[in-house]
């Protein structure tokens, strides 16, 4: 029994492992640069895994560094880690039904549901014959190890890498501009697809760029919503 | 360092704890025991492919026209993703190659 779901788990594994090769590269890259930048503000090693695994938050982490630099103030680090991770929100309502039913790993998937493995997970399904379980807890603790890892060797070795990374964390960009394509293929996907990226727009235009996510989160919604029979219409899937 | 080991420590539970909120609020409000109602199965279907495209802008915001390569990189290698990937539809290959552009017009091209 136990070696069954051992060979279950690896094949899963193996599966999901190729689809995490794009955030391997953007995290290690950004996750080094994150101890490396740490390290400078006087946080040591310690310190900059800490954060990484327990907050695990990319971008926010990045914020977070000029509250580590001013007067103690946890109630605006709450707020502020609200705001900035409130994209998350949606995440997870698109995400209920592909995670229902995996058990215990489900809070483990949920905590660790960053951009990179929504993106995935919600633009994948695992092979034939592949356990569904295994393989979505495969994807997402593949990229949680990998920010974490991309930490440890930047906040205890410093920039290692000796070659010229320039440009090297468009990758994830390039990640996102791919799965989207690959949500376009279904013809359904593309009203919500073009929705998507024209309220993000709209936002950007009015809010500018640091500002941008809750509006666009707002006129995102609020689209949908008006939309909704069209949307369904252009969609045809009953509801 | 600026703030002692406990105020760090806080800090960084303060922002894991805002952080966890925003990802398990969903799945606290509508647990897998109680059917969803079809206004969430709706959402759940067409939010994907909108934040994907919420994530594409996000990613490109800082890249503005005004900007010193005034965004072209940036426009040539989604271009080239967007060509590369209807041509031989395999995402490595379509990820690793816009990178390698993107790469290589900012390290020699508009270097």
């Amino acid at each position: 029994m136990k070696e069954r779901k051992q060979k279950e788990f690896v094949k899963a594994f193996k599966a999901a492992f190729p689809n995490t090769i794009p955030v391997l590269t953007g995290f290690i890259v950004l996750g080094m640069a994150y101890g490396v930048l740490m390290n400078t503000k006087g946080y040591g090693v310690v310190w900059a895994v800490l954060m990484s695994a327990i907050a695990f938050c990319g971008s926010m982490q990045f914020v977070a560094i000029t509250l580590l630099t001013a007067a103690f103030d946890p109630l605006q680090a709450f707020l502020l880690s609200l705001m900035v991770n409130a994209r998350h929100l949606f995440y997870g309502i698109a995400m209920l039904e592909k995670y229902k039913g995996l058990g215990k790993i489900r809070p483990f998937l949920i905590y660790v549901l960053c951009d990179e493995t929504f993106s995935i997970s919600s633009s994948v399904e695992p092979p034939e014959g592949i356990s569904r379980k295994y393989f979505y807890f495969s994807i997402s603790f593949l990229d949680y190890s990998y920010w974490v890892i991309g930490t440890f060797i930047g906040g205890l070795l410093g920039n290692v890498v000796t070659f010229n990374t320039t440009g090297l964390d468009f990758v994830l960009t390039a990640l996102f501009v791919v799965l989207f394509l690959e949500q376009w293929k279904e013809r359904q996907n593309r009203v919500s697809g073009l929705i998507g990226i024209g309220g993000t727009i709209l936002s950007l235009v009015f809010f500018g760029p640091n500002n941008l996510v809750i509006p666009a989160m707002i006129i995102i919604l609020t689209i949908l919503m008006i939309g909704r029979n069209k949307v369904c219409n252009l969609q045809q899937w009953k509801h | 360092m600026q703030l002692t080991a406990v105020e760090t420590l806080i800090t960084i539970l303060a922002i894991a704890l805002g952080t966890m909120i925003t990802r398990f609020t969903p799945f606290i409000l509508f647990p897998e025991s109680k059917e969803p109602s079809k206004t969430i199965v709706y959402l759940g279907k067409v939010l994907p492919p909108a934040m994907m495209g919420l994530l594409v802008v996000y990613c490109l915001k800082g890249f503005s026209i005004e900007s010193a390569t005034h965004g072209i990189p940036e426009a040539l290698a989604i271009g080239f993703i967007i060509v590369l990937h209807k041509w031989k539809n395999n995402v490595l290959l379509s990820i690793g190659g816009g990178t390698l552009l993107y790469m290589v017009l900012l390290q020699i091209v508009f270097a």
